[in-house]
């Protein structure tokens, strides 16, 4: 079995800061993630490496330094990575990504095709769905669990609002993965050790199969109208314990704050 | 010159910092508490090759440098000492002693089970009587047959009982003073081979340290290690790479009192200010930092020799004396920051405090640096 999973750099946003004047992100000095459905989605393909014996590659779109994410992921355990990369892919919006990214799976042999349901930094969700679209294979969003039959169906427990759908797919097909659906394995040291000896392949537009004029600004219907940046509230932290569990904790809460 | 860490040490240190963080650091006031070995720590630690760092791929290892190696007892020990010094035990004092003396059968025979975290390994030198004077082993072992029998005690020695592989050194020949020394590689089910009792300790209380003891234990000849009457310079170099991992985890220590503190003295309020705004607080914070930073140079320094093969004896014996004394000062200065939270168990410090001292004690008193130190300068 053959699984491609598209990760993406983003920027860590737990250390992002927002410059107060302009409303933008300062990403200057904010170390780089990969984004963490993605990494979720990366444990959902090497578990079934483990299981199944799969072959697994990585493929991220982005600038130069996007590779870093690449050898993270070989340190993780896959077997190739790909950086998709060229001035002609820059400022992409989320249709022109797809089509870049559905462009070099046209290329590439997979039965399962992973991504994150959602980037931490760009939010819109649409990359995982659009390339599905663009090569006209079934999809399931929201992915909480996958079993495989070791043939070629997947039984797929999909989130909803209110409960979770079930659902049978047989690949190719692509899955949007949640990032609490797996837990991601650590780094190895071999891994980590081996990473940056081996080889990222690297793919410009001359490597894909895509149309020109679907790629990068021209490719890019988007246009944004106004960025703002939304006043902050801590998120706070929900337990679920019994009633002398909690009392504990309020207390030892209020000790720290030095409330008491 | 360049000091900047390499892409893989930085990759390295995001794993291992993650991993402290989320699965070392949760347990270590409850091992603290309890005396408790963390075994499922072990076991965590084993499939990602921690175990086995700077052991070669070929032996199963994860074929890193002692750099990422010293990085690992570093930030392991900044949430649990205990967890630091049990893959500095196994690692510098078990498995590198196997790699760099043993024939191409022990090396193939034990690395690959110790480098993979599926044996635990520890080092006995130290008895009753010959402590910082290692020289003075009364443990014998007698040539019989394909056999050496050994007889004898050790004690204080880190990870028994949980250990697979003990190095152990004893007298092959009395009369020959340290060169009557050898070093034989003991499995926990040899015949006669038996843990005896567990101190009960001011730190490190999570890390196993008791007395092993043998009664005519059958050791096979093909278990010598290095040469016959090689033991004690064999024991001596052993112990100059433990030091690196020991000033590790000295660094570690210092390095974990110094985030809680930074945190604390931006919290706490007294007079209407944080306690960072005096400026006490600031020139002291600024002298353990510069110490700190001096420390992990030092510590660095010392694991780029070995990885370089250039001679690092005193290097590592200055590193652990300065990292273990850098220990001791910041974790003192660190409780009186926290005032008398700091003496409680409520905060990780007082537990930091208790682990820094042996620090300065094992694989080399302070003042056995110093005379390593002074004996090389004065030569
Ligand atoms: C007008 C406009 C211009 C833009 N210009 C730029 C620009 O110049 N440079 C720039 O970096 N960004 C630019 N962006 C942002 C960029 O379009 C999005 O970050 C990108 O399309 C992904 O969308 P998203 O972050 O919402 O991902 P989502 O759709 O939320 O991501 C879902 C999943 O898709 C996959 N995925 C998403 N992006 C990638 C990728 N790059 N590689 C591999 N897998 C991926 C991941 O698995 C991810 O979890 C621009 C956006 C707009 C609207
Ligand atoms: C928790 C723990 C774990 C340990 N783990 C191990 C292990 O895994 N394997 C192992 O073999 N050993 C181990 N040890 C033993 C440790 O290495 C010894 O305790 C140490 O070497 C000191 O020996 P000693 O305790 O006999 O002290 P002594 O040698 O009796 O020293 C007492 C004091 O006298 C000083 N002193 C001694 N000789 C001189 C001198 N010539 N000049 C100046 N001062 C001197 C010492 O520096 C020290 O301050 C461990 C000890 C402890 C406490």
């Amino acid at each position: 079995m053959n699984i491609v999973v598209c990760i993406k750099q983003v920027p860590d946003t737990t250390e992002i800061k927002i410059n107060p004047v302009t409303g933008t992100l300062i990403r200057d000095g904010v170390p780089s993630i990969i984004n963490p459905d993605d990494k979720a989605g990366l444990e959902l393909a090497l578990s079934l490496k483990d299981s199944f014996n799969a072959h697994v590659t990585v493929i991220t779109m982005g600038p130069p330094q996007a590779e870093d994410v690449l050898r993270e992921a070989y340190a993780m355990g896959v077997d190739r990575a790909i950086l998709l990369t060229d001035a002609k892919f820059a400022g992409a919006d989320t249709l022109a990504t797809s089509h870049a990214l559905a462009g070099a799976l046209r290329k590439l042999d997979f039965d399962l095709l992973v991504t994150g349901r959602q980037a931490i930094d760009g939010d819109t969700a649409q990359v995982g769905p659009q390339i599905a679209e663009h090569l006209d294979l079934p999809q399931v969003s929201y992915l909480e669990h996958l079993d495989f039959d070791g043939k070629k169906t997947f039984t797929i427990k999909r989130r909803i609002e209110d409960g979770y759908e079930m659902l049978q797919v047989d690949g190719p097909c692509v899955v949007t993965v949640l990032s609490g659906a797996y837990r991601p394995r650590y780094m190895s040291v071999s891994g980590i050790v081996e990473a940056y000896s081996k080889n990222v392949e690297i793919w410009g537009f001359a490597q894909i199969d895509v149309d020109e004029k679907d790629l990068g600004l021209n490719g890019s219907p988007t246009r944004v109208h106004k960025a703002f940046s939304r006043g902050v509230k801590s998120a706070g932290q929900l337990y679920e314990v019994d009633s002398t569990e909690a009392v504990g904790i309020i207390m030892s809460k209020l000790k720290e704050k030095f409330i008491i | 010159m360049d000091f900047s860490l390499t892409k893989t040490e930085n990759l390295f240190l995001q794993m291992i910092k993650d991993f402290a963080e989320n699965e070392v650091k949760p347990l270590a006031a409850e091992v603290d508490e309890q005396e408790r070995f963390p075994v499922e720590t072990v076991k965590k630690m084993a499939p990602l090759g921690i175990m086995g760092i700077p052991i070669p791929v070929k032996y199963g290892g994860a074929g890193g440098t002692n750099i990422l190696y010293s990085m690992a007892v570093e930030e392991l020990s900044a949430v649990c000492a205990t967890t630091g010094v049990i893959v500095s035990a196994h690692t510098s004092l078990c498995a590198v002693p196997i790699l760099e003396y043993g024939t191409e059968e022990q090396k193939q025979k034990y690395l690959p089970k110790l480098a993979s975290g599926e044996w635990l390994g520890a080092f006995g030198l130290t008895e009753p009587n010959a402590g910082t004077d290692a020289s003075a082993q009364q443990t014998v072992a007698i040539e019989s047959g394909d056999n050496y029998i050994l007889t004898g005690s050790k004690i204080f020695i880190t990870n028994s009982g949980y250990a697979d592989v003990y190095i152990v050194l004893a007298m092959t020949d009395k009369s020959q003073g340290t060169r009557g020394i050898t070093a034989f590689i003991v499995e926990k089910n040899f015949p006669g081979f038996s843990v005896g009792k567990k101190e009960k300790k001011l730190g490190i209380r999570g890390s196993a340290t008791c007395e092993l003891i043998m009664e005519n234990c059958v050791v096979p000849k093909e278990n010598m290690l290095g040469k016959l009457s090689k033991g004690f310079s064999l024991a001596m170099k052993t112990l100059d790479g433990g030091r690196i991992g020991i000033a590790a985890q000295a660094l570690g220590i210092a390095q974990g009192a110094m985030d809680e503190t930074v945190k604390y003295v931006k919290e706490r309020k007294q007079f209407n200010k944080p306690i960072s705004a005096f400026q006490n607080t600031q020139f002291q914070m600024a002298d353990l930092e510069t110490r700190i930073v001096a420390a992990r140079l030092l510590v660095r320094q010392a694991a780029f020799k070995k990885d370089k093969g250039q001679a690092y004896s005193v290097d590592a014996a200055m590193a652990k004396l300065y990292a273990s004394e850098t220990a001791m000062e910041v974790t003192n200065k660190a409780i009186q920051f926290h005032g008398g939270y700091g003496y409680t168990r409520e905060y990780p410090i007082e537990r930091m405090f208790r682990d820094a001292k042996i620090t300065e004690i094992y694989e080399g008193t302070s003042e056995v640096q110093r005379m390593v130190i002074a004996g090389a300068l004065l030569r």
